[in-house]
């Protein structure tokens, strides 16, 4: 099932992914033993003439044992997801020094970048906006800074395995190491109104050089 | 002295008071049934009508739609065609024109389609038939009184409902069209007419949400105070069978529950109709979109479990009954089931990973929800336990109970994916959660449903249902079911997101056009599977074959009573002497012992 995940083209990504197939492999065991015994109960155990039920009434230490097993597996599953999710999500720990900062702005329907410029500050002359199309090195840490004009919209690429909604009148931080160049859909994964499908933006990564090129074309010095 | 007083004064009645106005508990059992089942079809129509677009993105639908040759180049082909030349000649802008010109869905009619599909589903389908018509039919019965507590706020809480659903439906034809917010109804979207269009739409929804509140506010009471001050002498709190407890449990929570999401709703009508902005996030305003996530989670997860525990005690009735043999460790059943409501007062975080909630919150909540998995494993253990050397009886039921565990099995084990905050950053709002809750909800609780109904029509309306045609509906329901929502979980790998009208405008998803066709094909025949049920339904109810008192051999008090069951239930109110799952005791001559049977009780579990 999971061969249908789209290619990672993010640093962390493959922890997400193996954090998805560790879980997969854990509840394919789960689900694969849990229906065979009802299955095998449900033909070993049918109505036979003549045959009577037993009466069991429980056990305790089956209650214990599954009771104890079942909170033993969810805690070492969380322990290992929290450092993931901090690495992701959590400011404190994001990479500093941010090769490049952007901002994303939802706005119905589409996505607005807006690059500070060589001066590194947003609100200045040479702050240059782009509707749906964010540029990007490869291999560089990208650094988001997502936000809204109107309702909630959610900043989704697929192939990073990053999403994060972007609020009015709030700036969200997210960040991102793409490992591959190439042409990424950001589409909007929350509803957003009657133009919410097909609201879609697209990440370039380029390489180092081509990146340099596109700067240079951009803010000609 | 209650008691007697309720026979002495039983006259006949007319028929407004017998079926409309009723104060008899399981005659407003029967119409909640039969409201529930309604709108059902209501809620079901519009999900075909959305698969419709999902899988042929922009094309008219069949038999209501224009033909291609009308739409390319105006000429009539079809009966279709000459409707829609009519309607595109009158003056007025009529309802079919404004949201499915020639035949194809708009993305606005679209986004009010899934949004009503859910809120009917959840508001008005599941929670009426669980609560208000299993509730009302079988809690008086099955704890052995003669009705509920405050009849005539049981009567209020049904047309209550009646009521909210009449505003629901009306909203269907406002200008500007139904709530197109989504079922959750996230602000600032929902909170002003600016972002959707949508005018008064949205605001019958949230008054048809508040009334729905009400009734269910006066029901929970009434079951409550019923359940606590009723019970037949001897029937202790753990001699009650499992699936009062379960209704137990969820009356408190729809005590606690709804009066959040009542307030949520009132301040987003004060958004939408007096300028406040407790909800959206102008820099002059001052209010926050995210309070409004917070107060409908907060209400929004308690309702979750609103859906599912009462299908928890019908599957186990079932199981315990067709298994002949008491429930395995019921008591730890009745905890797992108190976890499970506490546990989801402490959980709604994590329908807000995503949201912009502080990231260390995240962590907190993935914790609290894995912890669900543990009362869900227990219970799901269980129910194997009592299939364990049981003695299966494949009866209709019995299908629709072990279809319930095996399908809450899915449910819950993908519900481990979204409970993980680094994977649910892929997964969210992509149709894995779709995908997750339909197994819940329609894996779930409807498969309750469906044997809850079969199993409990005989005391219901004195006839059995038909049985070949319920086995038909059975198996087409299992079959057509996975082949709808199973293939959404590859769809959520994919990364194919929800809510969306067209997913050919996007490049990643170009491949999956084949299973949006294959679900949609699946999603048809699953509602016209739903035809057989409630043809079934109708017809047994006056050409079934008629039913002795206590066909399935129960132990349960509502078995005792005669059938048709009188007003005032039981001759005289009967004693309990044990647990309510004593089959196959050692022994003992048959299977079964009553808990209303005197003689010689051997030692059983219940004190």
């Amino acid at each position: 099932m999971l061969q249908w995940l789209p290619e990672n083209v993010s640093t962390y990504g493959q922890s997400v992914d193996n954090l998805f197939y560790a879980i997969y492999y854990l509840t394919l065991i789960v689900f694969i033993l849990v229906m065979g015994t009802l299955i095998f109960f449900l033909i070993k155990y049918r109505h036979q003439e003549g045959k009577k039920a037993d009466y069991i009434e429980g056990s305790t230490t089956l209650e214990i044992v599954w009771t104890a097993a079942t909170t033993v597996i969810v805690f070492v599953l969380a322990m290992f997801s929290y450092p993931q999710w901090n690495n992701i999500k959590s400011p404190t720990q994001f990479p500093e020094n941010p090769d490049v900062v952007v901002q994303v702005s939802g706005k119905q329907f589409n996505w607005d970048m807006t690059y500070p410029g060589p001066d590194n500050e947003f609100g200045t002359d040479d702050d240059l906006e782009l509707e749906n199309e964010l540029h990007v090195p490869m291999d560089a840490v990208v650094h988001i800074r997502l936000t809204s004009v109107d309702v909630i919209h959610s900043f989704f690429v697929p192939q990073l395995r990053l999403k994060q909604d972007a609020l009015p009148n709030r700036f969200i931080n997210v960040w991102f190491e793409a490992t591959k160049a190439g042409r990424y859909e950001i589409p909007c994964a929350e509803l957003c109104g009657f133009g919410h499908s097909g609201m879609l933006g697209y990440l370039n990564v380029h390489t180092q050089a081509d990146y340099d090129a596109w700067v240079q074309e951009r803010w000609p010095q | 002295m209650h008691d007697n007083e309720h026979t002495e004064h039983h006259h006949e009645e007319s028929f407004i008071s017998k079926y409309i106005f009723s104060l008899d508990h399981k005659t407003i059992g029967k119409q909640f049934l039969i409201y529930g089942l309604i709108m059902f079809f209501v809620g079901g129509g519009l999900a075909l009508l959305f698969r419709w677009q999902l899988a042929y993105p922009d094309q008219p639908l069949p038999i209501i739609g224009a033909s291609q040759q009308y739409i390319d180049d105006g000429e009539v082909v079809t009966g279709a065609d000459r409707m829609w030349e009519r309607i595109y000649d009158s003056d007025k802008e009529e309802w079919l024109e404004v949201n499915m010109p020639s035949g194809v869905i708009t993305p606005e009619f679209y986004n009010m389609l899934f949004t009503m599909h859910a809120t009917i589903m959840v508001f008005f389908v599941v929670v009426p038939i669980l609560v208000g018509a299993f509730g009302n039919f079988l809690i008086p019965l099955m704890i052995g009184t003669r009705d509920m507590a405050f009849p005539i706020l049981n009567m209020l809480s049904f047309w209550l409902a009646v009521l909210a659903a009449i505003v629901m439906v009306l909203g269907f034809f406002v200008p500007g069209g139904h709530a197109s917010a989504g079922w959750t109804g996230y602000a600032p979207l929902s909170a002003d007419p600016q972002w959707t269009g949508v005018e008064w739409g949205l605001n019958l929804w949230a008054i048809s949400l508040l009334l729905q509140g009400f009734s269910s506010l006066v029901g929970s009471i009434n079951y409550i105070t019923t359940i606590i001050n009723m019970r037949a002498p001897g029937m202790t709190f753990f001699r009650m069978p499992l699936v009062i407890w379960s209704l137990f449990i969820v009356a408190i929570l729809l005590l606690l529950a709804f009066p959040v999401l009542s307030s949520a709703l009132a301040l987003l009508i004060f958004d939408r109709l007096a300028g406040t902005t407790f909800f959206s996030a102008t820099a002059e305003g001052g209010g926050d979109p995210l309070l409004w996530q917070h107060l409908f989670w907060f209400f929004g997860h308690p309702e979750v479990y609103i859906l599912i525990l009462p299908g928890m005690g019908i599957a186990s009735e079932l199981i315990a009954v067709f298994s002949r043999k008491p429930i395995f460790g019921y008591r730890s059943m009745v905890y797992a089931m108190i976890a499970i409501a506490f546990l989801g007062w402490i959980v709604w975080g994590h329908h807000m990973f995503q949201s912009g909630m502080r990231p260390g919150l995240g962590s907190i909540f993935m914790t609290t929800t894995m912890l669900i998995a543990v009362p869900s494993a227990i219970k799901t253990f269980n129910w194997m336990g009592t299939m364990f050397r049981g003695s299966i009886r494949f009866t209709t039921p019995m299908l629709h109970g072990i279809a319930f565990v095996s399908m809450f099995v899915i449910g819950g084990l993908s519900g481990i994916y979204m409970a993980n905050t680094p994977v649910d950053i892929f997964i969210h709002d992509t149709y894995y959660i779709v995908a997750h809750i339909h197994y819940v909800v329609f894996g779930g609780s409807l498969f309750a449903i469906f044997g809850g109904i079969i199993f409990w029509f005989p005391k219901m309306y004195g006839r059995y249902m038909n049985d070949v045609l319920a086995k038909i509906h059975f198996w087409l329901t299992f079959i057509a079911f996975n082949c709808t929502f199973f293939p959404m979980h590859i769809l959520g790998v994919g990364g194919h997101m929800r809510r969306i009208s067209n997913p050919q405008q996007y490049e990643f998803l170009q491949g999956f056009e084949g299973m949006n066709i294959f679900i949609t094909m699946s999603a048809f025949t699953l509602g016209f599977a739903q035809l057989i049920l409630v043809f079934n339904f109708f017809w047994s109810m006056y050409k079934g074959k008629v039913a002795e008192q206590n066909p399935w051999q129960v132990n349960t008090l509502e078995w005792e009573a005669p059938t048709p069951v009188p007003h005032g239930n039981f001759g005289q109110i009967p004693t309990v002497h044990r647990g309510p799952y004593e089959y196959s005791v050692p022994g003992e001559e048959s299977d079964w012992i009553p808990q209303a049977q005197p003689e010689h009780a051997p030692a059983t579990s219940g004190d």
